[in-house]
Protein backbone atom coordinates (compact mmCIF):
# COMPACT_ATOMS: atom_id res chain seq x y z
CA UNK A 1 0.00 0.00 0.00
CA UNK A 2 1.04 3.30 -0.65
CA UNK A 3 2.43 5.73 1.78
CA UNK A 4 0.79 8.97 2.20
CA UNK A 5 3.09 11.98 2.00
CA UNK A 6 0.88 14.99 1.13
CA UNK A 7 -3.20 15.54 1.49
CA UNK A 8 -3.98 18.46 -0.90
CA UNK A 9 -7.55 20.59 -0.48
CA UNK A 10 -8.32 22.17 -3.76
CA UNK A 11 -10.87 25.05 -2.85
CA UNK A 12 -14.09 25.02 -4.73
CA UNK A 13 -17.33 27.41 -3.76
CA UNK A 14 -19.11 28.82 -0.96
CA UNK A 15 -22.68 29.31 -0.17
CA UNK A 16 -23.70 32.04 -2.29
CA UNK A 17 -21.67 30.36 -4.87
CA UNK A 18 -18.44 32.02 -5.18
CA UNK A 19 -14.86 31.06 -5.50
CA UNK A 20 -13.16 30.29 -1.84
CA UNK A 21 -10.56 32.99 -0.81
CA UNK A 22 -8.17 29.94 -0.90
CA UNK A 23 -6.81 27.97 -3.85
CA UNK A 24 -5.52 24.98 -2.17
CA UNK A 25 -4.34 24.17 1.01
CA UNK A 26 -1.21 21.06 1.40
CA UNK A 27 -0.76 19.08 4.36
CA UNK A 28 1.82 16.67 5.31
CA UNK A 29 1.94 14.01 7.89
CA UNK A 30 2.52 14.94 11.46
CA UNK A 31 0.73 18.13 11.05
CA UNK A 32 -2.46 19.43 13.10
CA UNK A 33 -4.57 21.58 11.56
CA UNK A 34 -7.37 23.52 13.09
CA UNK A 35 -10.95 24.44 11.39
CA UNK A 36 -12.45 26.98 13.03
CA UNK A 37 -15.91 29.30 12.17
CA UNK A 38 -19.38 29.85 13.55
CA UNK A 39 -21.65 27.37 13.24
CA UNK A 40 -23.02 26.43 9.64
CA UNK A 41 -19.75 27.98 8.49
CA UNK A 42 -19.16 25.15 6.42
CA UNK A 43 -16.40 22.94 9.03
CA UNK A 44 -18.16 19.87 9.17
CA UNK A 45 -18.49 20.15 5.27
CA UNK A 46 -14.83 20.35 4.84
CA UNK A 47 -14.06 17.27 6.97
CA UNK A 48 -17.20 15.25 4.77
CA UNK A 49 -15.17 16.76 1.65
CA UNK A 50 -11.85 15.22 2.65
CA UNK A 51 -13.84 11.61 3.97
CA UNK A 52 -15.35 11.22 1.17
CA UNK A 53 -12.54 11.96 -1.52
CA UNK A 54 -14.98 14.35 -3.37
CA UNK A 55 -14.16 15.31 -7.27
CA UNK A 56 -16.10 18.11 -7.46
CA UNK A 57 -19.10 15.44 -6.50
CA UNK A 58 -20.44 17.85 -3.82
CA UNK A 59 -22.56 21.13 -3.35
CA UNK A 60 -18.62 22.89 -2.37
CA UNK A 61 -17.33 21.39 -5.54
CA UNK A 62 -14.16 20.84 -3.85
CA UNK A 63 -11.49 17.77 -4.95
CA UNK A 64 -9.33 16.14 -2.30
CA UNK A 65 -5.84 14.76 -4.01
CA UNK A 66 -3.75 11.95 -2.18
CA UNK A 67 0.21 12.76 -3.24
CA UNK A 68 -0.82 15.23 -5.76
CA UNK A 69 -3.34 13.05 -7.89
CA UNK A 70 -7.19 12.19 -7.41
CA UNK A 71 -7.58 8.36 -5.56
CA UNK A 72 -9.12 5.83 -7.61
CA UNK A 73 -12.47 4.44 -6.90
CA UNK A 74 -11.87 1.45 -4.88
CA UNK A 75 -9.32 3.67 -2.28
CA UNK A 76 -12.62 6.25 -2.07
CA UNK A 77 -15.05 3.78 -1.27
CA UNK A 78 -13.76 0.64 0.30
CA UNK A 79 -13.00 1.05 3.78
CA UNK A 80 -9.96 -2.16 3.98
CA UNK A 81 -8.14 0.33 1.17
CA UNK A 82 -9.60 3.94 2.19
CA UNK A 83 -7.02 5.45 5.10
CA UNK A 84 -9.05 7.56 6.43
CA UNK A 85 -10.67 7.73 9.59
CA UNK A 86 -13.89 10.17 10.99
CA UNK A 87 -15.55 11.20 13.79
CA UNK A 88 -18.12 13.21 13.06
CA UNK A 89 -20.60 15.23 14.79
CA UNK A 90 -22.68 12.33 15.50
CA UNK A 91 -23.49 11.62 19.04
CA UNK A 92 -25.38 8.59 19.14
CA UNK A 93 -25.52 5.36 17.62
CA UNK A 94 -28.43 4.03 15.78
CA UNK A 95 -27.28 0.49 15.55
CA UNK A 96 -29.09 -2.28 17.82
CA UNK A 97 -26.07 -4.40 18.23
CA UNK A 98 -24.13 -5.19 21.10
CA UNK A 99 -20.71 -3.24 21.77
CA UNK A 100 -18.82 -6.09 21.02
CA UNK A 101 -20.94 -7.39 18.21
CA UNK A 102 -20.39 -4.32 16.35
CA UNK A 103 -16.90 -3.97 17.13
CA UNK A 104 -16.50 -6.69 16.15
CA UNK A 105 -18.16 -6.22 12.53
CA UNK A 106 -15.90 -3.07 12.54
CA UNK A 107 -12.52 -4.69 12.99
CA UNK A 108 -14.44 -7.35 10.31
CA UNK A 109 -14.78 -4.39 7.86
CA UNK A 110 -11.35 -3.23 8.39
CA UNK A 111 -9.36 -6.42 8.24
CA UNK A 112 -8.18 -6.07 12.07
CA UNK A 113 -8.23 -8.98 13.91
CA UNK A 114 -10.83 -9.25 16.38
CA UNK A 115 -9.07 -8.96 19.38
CA UNK A 116 -8.69 -5.56 18.96
CA UNK A 117 -12.50 -5.03 20.59
CA UNK A 118 -11.41 -5.55 24.29
CA UNK A 119 -8.57 -2.88 23.65
CA UNK A 120 -11.08 -0.36 22.07
CA UNK A 121 -13.46 -0.37 25.02
CA UNK A 122 -10.30 -0.46 27.68
CA UNK A 123 -9.69 3.21 26.13
CA UNK A 124 -13.23 4.15 25.54
CA UNK A 125 -13.34 4.19 29.26
CA UNK A 126 -10.28 5.92 30.23
CA UNK A 127 -12.12 8.94 28.39
CA UNK A 128 -15.82 8.39 29.92
CA UNK A 129 -17.05 8.51 33.16
CA UNK A 130 -19.07 5.62 33.47
CA UNK A 131 -17.43 2.37 31.72
CA UNK A 132 -19.53 0.92 28.80
CA UNK A 133 -19.32 -2.97 29.00
CA UNK A 134 -19.13 -5.54 26.23
CA UNK A 135 -22.63 -6.72 26.61
CA UNK A 136 -24.09 -3.33 26.78
CA UNK A 137 -26.78 -2.35 23.72
CA UNK A 138 -24.93 0.13 21.48
CA UNK A 139 -27.81 2.19 21.70
CA UNK A 140 -28.59 3.06 25.47
CA UNK A 141 -25.05 4.14 25.59
CA UNK A 142 -25.16 8.27 26.26
CA UNK A 143 -23.82 10.66 24.75
CA UNK A 144 -20.60 11.16 26.16
CA UNK A 145 -20.08 7.52 26.18
CA UNK A 146 -20.67 6.78 22.64
CA UNK A 147 -18.40 9.39 21.87
CA UNK A 148 -15.92 8.00 23.86
CA UNK A 149 -16.23 4.84 22.25
CA UNK A 150 -16.27 6.37 18.29
CA UNK A 151 -12.99 7.81 19.76
CA UNK A 152 -11.68 4.45 21.02
CA UNK A 153 -12.70 2.67 17.69
CA UNK A 154 -10.66 5.14 15.44
CA UNK A 155 -7.68 5.08 17.58
CA UNK A 156 -7.48 1.06 17.06
CA UNK A 157 -9.86 -0.32 14.24
CA UNK A 158 -9.99 2.32 12.03
CA UNK A 159 -6.19 3.53 12.80
CA UNK A 160 -5.02 5.48 9.80
CA UNK A 161 -2.72 7.68 8.23
CA UNK A 162 -5.43 10.45 7.65
CA UNK A 163 -7.55 11.52 10.60
CA UNK A 164 -10.37 13.89 10.82
CA UNK A 165 -11.94 15.46 14.07
CA UNK A 166 -15.33 16.87 14.59
CA UNK A 167 -15.76 18.62 17.61
CA UNK A 168 -14.46 16.14 20.46
CA UNK A 169 -14.78 18.84 22.97
CA UNK A 170 -18.91 18.95 23.28
CA UNK A 171 -19.48 15.68 24.82
CA UNK A 172 -17.79 16.09 28.36
CA UNK A 173 -14.98 13.11 27.64
CA UNK A 174 -11.41 14.66 28.38
CA UNK A 175 -10.74 16.37 25.20
CA UNK A 176 -6.76 17.01 25.68
CA UNK A 177 -5.83 12.77 26.04
CA UNK A 178 -8.67 12.16 23.08
CA UNK A 179 -6.95 14.48 21.25
CA UNK A 180 -3.09 12.82 21.95
CA UNK A 181 -5.12 9.52 21.43
CA UNK A 182 -5.83 10.03 18.28
CA UNK A 183 -3.22 12.60 16.73
CA UNK A 184 -0.53 9.93 16.85
CA UNK A 185 2.62 10.96 15.57
CA UNK A 186 3.44 11.27 11.65
CA UNK A 187 -0.66 10.95 10.89
CA UNK A 188 -2.29 13.83 9.19
CA UNK A 189 -5.08 15.27 11.94
CA UNK A 190 -7.78 17.82 11.30
CA UNK A 191 -9.62 19.19 13.97
CA UNK A 192 -13.07 21.06 13.64
CA UNK A 193 -13.15 22.73 16.90
CA UNK A 194 -14.87 26.02 18.89
CA UNK A 195 -12.40 25.33 21.98
CA UNK A 196 -9.49 27.93 22.07
CA UNK A 197 -7.35 25.21 23.74
CA UNK A 198 -7.82 22.94 20.57
CA UNK A 199 -7.29 25.61 18.33
CA UNK A 200 -4.43 27.27 19.66
CA UNK A 201 -2.75 23.20 19.86
CA UNK A 202 -3.09 23.26 16.01
CA UNK A 203 -0.31 23.90 13.74
CA UNK A 204 -2.38 25.99 11.41
CA UNK A 205 -5.70 26.68 11.11
CA UNK A 206 -8.16 27.00 8.50
CA UNK A 207 -11.12 30.01 8.71
CA UNK A 208 -14.35 29.10 7.98
CA UNK A 209 -17.25 31.74 6.70
CA UNK A 210 -20.66 30.99 4.70
CA UNK A 211 -19.50 27.55 3.61
CA UNK A 212 -15.88 28.41 2.05
CA UNK A 213 -12.70 28.69 3.16
CA UNK A 214 -11.21 32.34 4.28
CA UNK A 215 -8.04 31.94 5.51
CA UNK A 216 -5.31 29.78 6.64
CA UNK A 217 -3.48 31.08 10.07
CA UNK A 218 -0.12 29.72 11.22
CA UNK A 219 -0.07 29.51 14.93
CA UNK A 220 2.56 32.27 15.88
CA UNK A 221 5.20 31.97 18.64
CA UNK A 222 2.64 34.65 20.86
CA UNK A 223 -0.18 32.58 20.63
CA UNK A 224 1.99 29.16 21.45
CA UNK A 225 2.87 31.02 24.55
CA UNK A 226 -0.92 32.18 25.12
CA UNK A 227 -1.88 28.30 24.44
CA UNK A 228 0.16 26.91 27.34
CA UNK A 229 -1.51 29.38 29.93
CA UNK A 230 -4.59 28.17 28.33
CA UNK A 231 -3.77 24.73 28.95
CA UNK A 232 -3.32 25.46 32.93
CA UNK A 233 -6.36 27.58 32.89
CA UNK A 234 -8.27 24.45 31.43
CA UNK A 235 -5.99 21.71 33.46
CA UNK A 236 -7.82 23.80 36.44
CA UNK A 237 -11.08 24.36 35.21
CA UNK A 238 -11.14 20.19 34.10
CA UNK A 239 -10.03 19.37 37.79
CA UNK A 240 -13.11 21.48 39.26
CA UNK A 241 -15.45 19.65 36.45
CA UNK A 242 -14.33 16.36 37.85
CA UNK A 243 -14.94 17.62 41.66
CA UNK A 244 -18.10 19.16 41.25
CA UNK A 245 -19.32 15.80 38.93
CA UNK A 246 -18.38 13.91 41.97
CA UNK A 247 -20.35 15.37 44.13
CA UNK A 248 -17.19 17.37 46.04
CA UNK A 249 -17.38 20.92 47.25
CA UNK A 250 -15.45 23.71 45.59
CA UNK A 251 -15.35 26.36 47.98
CA UNK A 252 -11.74 26.27 48.41
CA UNK A 253 -11.77 26.98 44.61
CA UNK A 254 -9.26 30.12 44.16
CA UNK A 255 -10.52 32.27 41.00
CA UNK A 256 -7.93 32.72 38.47
CA UNK B 1 -33.17 1.99 -24.50
CA UNK B 2 -31.44 1.06 -21.05
CA UNK B 3 -34.04 -0.01 -18.26
CA UNK B 4 -32.91 1.21 -14.68
CA UNK B 5 -35.18 -0.36 -12.01
CA UNK B 6 -34.57 1.74 -8.48
CA UNK B 7 -36.67 -0.50 -5.97
CA UNK B 8 -36.63 0.17 -1.56
CA UNK B 9 -38.47 0.35 0.96
CA UNK B 10 -40.79 3.49 1.11
CA UNK B 11 -38.71 6.94 2.16
CA UNK B 12 -35.47 5.57 1.86
CA UNK B 13 -34.33 7.92 -0.31
CA UNK B 14 -35.21 6.37 -4.00
CA UNK B 15 -36.35 9.69 -5.08
CA UNK B 16 -34.11 12.18 -3.96
CA UNK B 17 -31.13 10.21 -5.14
CA UNK B 18 -32.73 9.88 -8.48
CA UNK B 19 -33.07 13.84 -8.88
CA UNK B 20 -29.58 14.65 -8.35
CA UNK B 21 -28.56 11.42 -10.17
CA UNK B 22 -31.33 12.49 -13.47
CA UNK B 23 -29.44 15.91 -13.31
CA UNK B 24 -26.41 14.48 -13.74
CA UNK B 25 -27.60 12.03 -16.91
CA UNK B 26 -29.04 15.27 -18.71
CA UNK B 27 -25.63 16.83 -18.17
CA UNK B 28 -23.81 13.80 -20.05
CA UNK B 29 -26.21 14.06 -22.81
CA UNK B 30 -28.81 11.18 -22.28
CA UNK B 31 -32.13 11.43 -22.34
CA UNK B 32 -33.94 9.93 -19.20
CA UNK B 33 -37.90 8.94 -18.56
CA UNK B 34 -39.07 7.89 -15.33
CA UNK B 35 -42.15 5.81 -13.93
CA UNK B 36 -42.96 5.52 -10.40
CA UNK B 37 -45.31 2.41 -9.27
CA UNK B 38 -46.89 2.94 -6.15
CA UNK B 39 -49.56 1.30 -4.38
CA UNK B 40 -52.55 4.35 -3.29
CA UNK B 41 -50.86 7.57 -3.51
CA UNK B 42 -47.33 9.53 -4.69
CA UNK B 43 -46.23 12.79 -5.13
CA UNK B 44 -42.90 11.99 -6.44
CA UNK B 45 -44.42 12.70 -10.06
CA UNK B 46 -44.59 16.24 -9.06
CA UNK B 47 -40.65 15.92 -7.69
CA UNK B 48 -39.45 14.66 -10.87
CA UNK B 49 -41.26 16.90 -13.18
CA UNK B 50 -39.50 19.68 -12.22
CA UNK B 51 -36.64 17.99 -13.93
CA UNK B 52 -38.25 19.10 -16.77
CA UNK B 53 -38.41 15.11 -18.50
CA UNK B 54 -41.14 12.85 -19.25
CA UNK B 55 -43.10 11.48 -16.32
CA UNK B 56 -45.83 9.17 -15.54
CA UNK B 57 -47.33 7.33 -12.43
CA UNK B 58 -49.14 3.85 -11.95
CA UNK B 59 -51.09 3.00 -8.80
CA UNK B 60 -51.25 -0.45 -8.25
CA UNK B 61 -54.19 -0.06 -5.62
CA UNK B 62 -55.18 -4.04 -4.31
CA UNK B 63 -52.67 -5.28 -6.17
CA UNK B 64 -48.68 -6.29 -5.38
CA UNK B 65 -46.99 -2.89 -6.50
CA UNK B 66 -43.84 -5.21 -7.51
CA UNK B 67 -46.43 -7.83 -9.72
CA UNK B 68 -47.81 -4.57 -11.24
CA UNK B 69 -44.72 -3.12 -11.85
CA UNK B 70 -43.88 -6.11 -13.89
CA UNK B 71 -46.66 -7.16 -16.09
CA UNK B 72 -46.44 -3.43 -17.19
CA UNK B 73 -42.64 -3.46 -17.95
CA UNK B 74 -43.46 -3.69 -21.46
CA UNK B 75 -46.02 -0.82 -21.65
CA UNK B 76 -43.61 1.20 -19.78
CA UNK B 77 -41.15 0.25 -21.90
CA UNK B 78 -43.30 1.59 -25.29
CA UNK B 79 -44.07 4.98 -23.83
CA UNK B 80 -40.76 5.54 -23.30
CA UNK B 81 -39.65 5.09 -26.62
CA UNK B 82 -42.62 6.93 -27.62
CA UNK B 83 -41.01 9.92 -25.45
CA UNK B 84 -37.22 9.72 -27.26
CA UNK B 85 -35.94 8.46 -24.05
CA UNK B 86 -32.95 6.64 -23.73
CA UNK B 87 -33.06 5.46 -20.60
CA UNK B 88 -36.02 4.60 -18.23
CA UNK B 89 -35.90 4.85 -14.90
CA UNK B 90 -38.14 2.89 -12.72
CA UNK B 91 -38.80 3.83 -9.25
CA UNK B 92 -40.86 1.27 -7.41
CA UNK B 93 -43.11 1.13 -4.08
CA UNK B 94 -40.80 -1.93 -2.78
CA UNK B 95 -42.92 -2.75 0.35
CA UNK B 96 -43.62 -6.90 -0.77
CA UNK B 97 -39.88 -8.03 0.66
CA UNK B 98 -40.63 -11.32 -1.11
CA UNK B 99 -41.01 -9.57 -4.43
CA UNK B 100 -37.39 -8.52 -6.57
CA UNK B 101 -38.94 -6.43 -9.59
CA UNK B 102 -35.96 -6.86 -11.68
CA UNK B 103 -36.19 -8.25 -15.10
CA UNK B 104 -32.52 -9.27 -16.50
CA UNK B 105 -31.14 -6.80 -18.78
CA UNK B 106 -32.24 -4.06 -16.39
CA UNK B 107 -29.52 -2.36 -14.09
CA UNK B 108 -31.35 -3.50 -10.91
CA UNK B 109 -30.69 -0.48 -8.39
CA UNK B 110 -31.87 -1.19 -4.48
CA UNK B 111 -31.58 1.87 -2.08
CA UNK B 112 -31.44 1.09 1.91
CA UNK B 113 -31.69 4.13 4.57
CA UNK B 114 -28.42 3.41 6.51
CA UNK B 115 -29.93 4.44 9.93
CA UNK B 116 -32.49 1.13 9.50
CA UNK B 117 -29.47 -0.55 11.43
CA UNK B 118 -26.77 -3.19 10.31
CA UNK B 119 -29.37 -5.60 10.58
CA UNK B 120 -31.72 -4.71 7.70
CA UNK B 121 -29.78 -5.71 4.53
CA UNK B 122 -30.05 -9.57 6.17
CA UNK B 123 -34.15 -8.32 6.16
CA UNK B 124 -34.68 -7.41 2.81
CA UNK B 125 -34.42 -10.68 0.91
CA UNK B 126 -34.08 -10.31 -2.92
CA UNK B 127 -35.02 -7.00 -3.53
CA UNK B 128 -31.34 -5.96 -2.01
CA UNK B 129 -29.40 -9.57 -3.10
CA UNK B 130 -30.62 -9.71 -6.52
CA UNK B 131 -29.24 -6.17 -7.19
CA UNK B 132 -26.25 -5.05 -9.19
CA UNK B 133 -26.09 -1.91 -7.34
CA UNK B 134 -26.80 -0.97 -3.30
CA UNK B 135 -27.13 2.88 -2.76
CA UNK B 136 -26.47 2.91 0.81
CA UNK B 137 -28.46 6.84 2.06
CA UNK B 138 -28.67 8.96 4.93
CA UNK B 139 -25.23 7.83 5.82
CA UNK B 140 -24.75 11.66 7.40
CA UNK B 141 -26.63 10.78 10.47
CA UNK B 142 -24.67 7.82 11.50
CA UNK B 143 -20.74 7.72 12.41
CA UNK B 144 -18.13 6.43 10.23
CA UNK B 145 -18.48 3.10 11.97
CA UNK B 146 -21.55 2.50 11.38
CA UNK B 147 -21.22 2.82 7.83
CA UNK B 148 -18.80 0.56 7.44
CA UNK B 149 -20.81 -1.96 9.56
CA UNK B 150 -23.21 -1.44 7.25
CA UNK B 151 -21.35 -1.82 3.89
CA UNK B 152 -20.03 -5.20 5.48
CA UNK B 153 -23.51 -6.49 6.17
CA UNK B 154 -24.74 -5.61 2.71
CA UNK B 155 -21.33 -7.27 1.38
CA UNK B 156 -22.41 -10.35 3.55
CA UNK B 157 -25.97 -10.11 1.90
CA UNK B 158 -25.04 -9.32 -1.65
CA UNK B 159 -21.13 -10.23 -2.48
CA UNK B 160 -21.18 -9.40 -5.58
CA UNK B 161 -22.92 -5.94 -5.82
CA UNK B 162 -21.23 -2.30 -6.11
CA UNK B 163 -22.01 -0.51 -3.12
CA UNK B 164 -22.48 3.37 -3.66
CA UNK B 165 -23.07 5.66 -0.47
CA UNK B 166 -25.09 7.96 -1.48
CA UNK B 167 -26.70 11.45 0.08
CA UNK B 168 -30.15 12.26 -1.67
CA UNK B 169 -29.98 16.12 0.63
CA UNK B 170 -26.15 16.68 -0.98
CA UNK B 171 -26.20 14.64 -4.25
CA UNK B 172 -23.28 12.54 -2.90
CA UNK B 173 -23.09 9.39 -4.86
CA UNK B 174 -25.26 10.75 -7.75
CA UNK B 175 -22.88 10.93 -10.63
CA UNK B 176 -21.47 7.68 -9.47
CA UNK B 177 -24.86 5.91 -10.28
CA UNK B 178 -25.39 8.19 -12.98
CA UNK B 179 -21.96 6.71 -14.55
CA UNK B 180 -22.66 3.44 -13.87
CA UNK B 181 -26.23 4.00 -15.55
CA UNK B 182 -24.78 5.13 -18.65
CA UNK B 183 -22.72 1.99 -18.90
CA UNK B 184 -25.46 0.02 -18.96
CA UNK B 185 -26.26 -1.75 -22.03
CA UNK B 186 -29.85 -1.86 -23.72
CA UNK B 187 -32.40 -4.00 -22.95
CA UNK B 188 -33.34 -6.90 -24.71
CA UNK B 189 -36.33 -8.12 -26.49
CA UNK B 190 -37.32 -11.38 -24.00
CA UNK B 191 -36.68 -10.12 -20.25
CA UNK B 192 -36.92 -12.12 -17.47
CA UNK B 193 -37.38 -12.25 -13.89
CA UNK B 194 -33.80 -12.29 -12.09
CA UNK B 195 -36.30 -13.95 -9.02
CA UNK B 196 -39.58 -15.89 -9.24
CA UNK B 197 -42.35 -13.94 -7.23
CA UNK B 198 -43.47 -15.44 -4.69
CA UNK B 199 -46.71 -18.25 -4.42
CA UNK B 200 -49.91 -16.60 -4.61
CA UNK B 201 -52.59 -19.84 -4.39
CA UNK B 202 -54.27 -19.28 -1.25
CA UNK B 203 -57.56 -18.08 -0.56
CA UNK B 204 -56.82 -14.71 0.69
CA UNK B 205 -55.39 -13.57 -3.14
CA UNK B 206 -58.81 -14.40 -4.19
CA UNK B 207 -61.25 -12.42 -1.72
CA UNK B 208 -61.83 -14.86 1.39
CA UNK B 209 -61.98 -12.57 4.24
CA UNK B 210 -62.48 -14.70 7.39
CA UNK B 211 -59.73 -15.45 9.36
CA UNK B 212 -59.54 -18.46 10.78
CA UNK B 213 -56.99 -20.99 9.02
CA UNK B 214 -60.16 -23.50 8.93
CA UNK B 215 -61.77 -21.07 6.30
CA UNK B 216 -58.70 -21.41 3.60
CA UNK B 217 -57.56 -23.79 1.01
CA UNK B 218 -54.09 -24.03 -0.97
CA UNK B 219 -50.94 -23.98 0.68
CA UNK B 220 -50.93 -23.08 4.03
CA UNK B 221 -47.50 -22.43 6.42
CA UNK B 222 -48.05 -23.14 9.91
CA UNK B 223 -46.14 -20.27 11.88
CA UNK B 224 -43.85 -23.47 13.10
CA UNK B 225 -42.99 -23.41 8.93
CA UNK B 226 -45.07 -26.57 8.52
CA UNK B 227 -46.58 -26.39 5.06
CA UNK B 228 -49.40 -27.99 4.17
CA UNK B 229 -51.46 -28.48 0.89
CA UNK B 230 -55.94 -28.55 1.84
CA UNK B 231 -57.82 -28.92 -1.22
CA UNK B 232 -58.27 -30.71 -4.49
N1 LIG C 1 -30.47 13.00 6.21
C1 LIG C 1 -30.77 12.50 5.02
N2 LIG C 1 -32.05 12.52 4.60
C2 LIG C 1 -32.34 12.01 3.39
C3 LIG C 1 -31.33 11.44 2.56
N3 LIG C 1 -31.94 10.99 1.42
C4 LIG C 1 -33.25 11.28 1.54
N4 LIG C 1 -33.51 11.89 2.71
C5 LIG C 1 -34.84 12.32 3.22
O1 LIG C 1 -35.64 11.17 3.38
C6 LIG C 1 -37.01 11.44 3.06
C7 LIG C 1 -37.56 10.45 2.02
O2 LIG C 1 -36.87 10.62 0.80
P1 LIG C 1 -37.49 10.24 -0.62
O3 LIG C 1 -36.45 10.49 -1.65
O4 LIG C 1 -38.83 10.85 -0.82
O5 LIG C 1 -37.67 8.67 -0.44
P2 LIG C 1 -38.34 7.60 -1.43
O6 LIG C 1 -37.60 6.33 -1.25
O7 LIG C 1 -38.39 8.14 -2.81
O8 LIG C 1 -39.81 7.50 -0.80
P3 LIG C 1 -41.13 6.85 -1.47
O9 LIG C 1 -41.11 7.15 -2.92
O10 LIG C 1 -42.25 7.53 -0.75
O11 LIG C 1 -41.06 5.38 -1.16
C8 LIG C 1 -37.02 12.89 2.58
O12 LIG C 1 -37.45 13.68 3.66
C9 LIG C 1 -35.58 13.18 2.22
O13 LIG C 1 -35.26 14.54 2.36
C10 LIG C 1 -29.96 11.44 3.04
O14 LIG C 1 -29.02 10.96 2.39
N5 LIG C 1 -29.75 11.98 4.27
N1 LIG D 1 -19.71 25.49 0.06
C1 LIG D 1 -20.99 25.18 0.36
N2 LIG D 1 -21.95 25.24 -0.58
C2 LIG D 1 -23.24 24.94 -0.27
N3 LIG D 1 -23.66 24.55 0.95
C3 LIG D 1 -22.75 24.48 1.93
C4 LIG D 1 -21.37 24.78 1.69
N4 LIG D 1 -20.69 24.61 2.85
C5 LIG D 1 -21.61 24.23 3.78
N5 LIG D 1 -22.85 24.14 3.22
C6 LIG D 1 -24.11 23.77 3.93
O1 LIG D 1 -24.25 24.60 5.07
C7 LIG D 1 -24.81 23.90 6.17
C8 LIG D 1 -23.97 24.05 7.42
O2 LIG D 1 -22.67 23.50 7.21
P1 LIG D 1 -21.87 22.64 8.29
O3 LIG D 1 -22.76 21.66 8.97
O4 LIG D 1 -20.67 22.10 7.62
O5 LIG D 1 -21.47 23.78 9.34
P2 LIG D 1 -20.53 23.71 10.64
O6 LIG D 1 -19.54 24.80 10.49
O7 LIG D 1 -20.00 22.35 10.84
O8 LIG D 1 -21.55 24.09 11.79
P3 LIG D 1 -21.53 23.68 13.37
O9 LIG D 1 -20.50 24.52 14.04
O10 LIG D 1 -22.92 24.02 13.79
O11 LIG D 1 -21.25 22.21 13.43
C9 LIG D 1 -24.95 22.45 5.70
O12 LIG D 1 -26.29 22.20 5.34
C10 LIG D 1 -24.03 22.35 4.49
O13 LIG D 1 -24.50 21.39 3.55
MG1 LIG E 1 -20.36 20.90 12.26
MG1 LIG F 1 -40.04 8.32 -4.06
ZN1 LIG G 1 -45.13 -9.11 -3.76
ZN1 LIG H 1 -52.39 -14.96 -0.76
Amino acid sequence: MQDIHELTIICGIDKSGAKEDVEKIRICPGEIIGIVGPTGSGKSSLICDIEQLSQGDTPTRRKILINGKAPGRDIRTDPRKKRIAQLSQNMHFLADMTVEEFLRMHAKSRNRNSDTVEQVIDIANTLTGESIQPGHQLTILSGGQSRALMAADIAVISDSPIVLIDEIENAGIKKQEALKLLAAEGKIVLVVTHDPVLALMTKRRIVMRNGGVRQVITTSTGEMNVCSELVKLDNYMMSLRDTIRQGGLVEQAVVV
Amino acid sequence: MKLVVVAGTPGSGKTSVLMHTIRSLKQAGMSPAVVKIDCLWTDDDKRFERLDIPVRIGLSRDMCPDHFAIYNTDEMLTWAREQDAGVLINETAGLCLRCAPYPDGCLAVCVIDVTTGPNTPLKVGPLLTTADVVVATKGDIVSQAEREVFRERVNEANPGCRIIEANGLSGQGASELAEVISETPDVGQELNLRHNAPLAICTLCTGETRVAKKHHMGVLRHIDGFTEYRGE
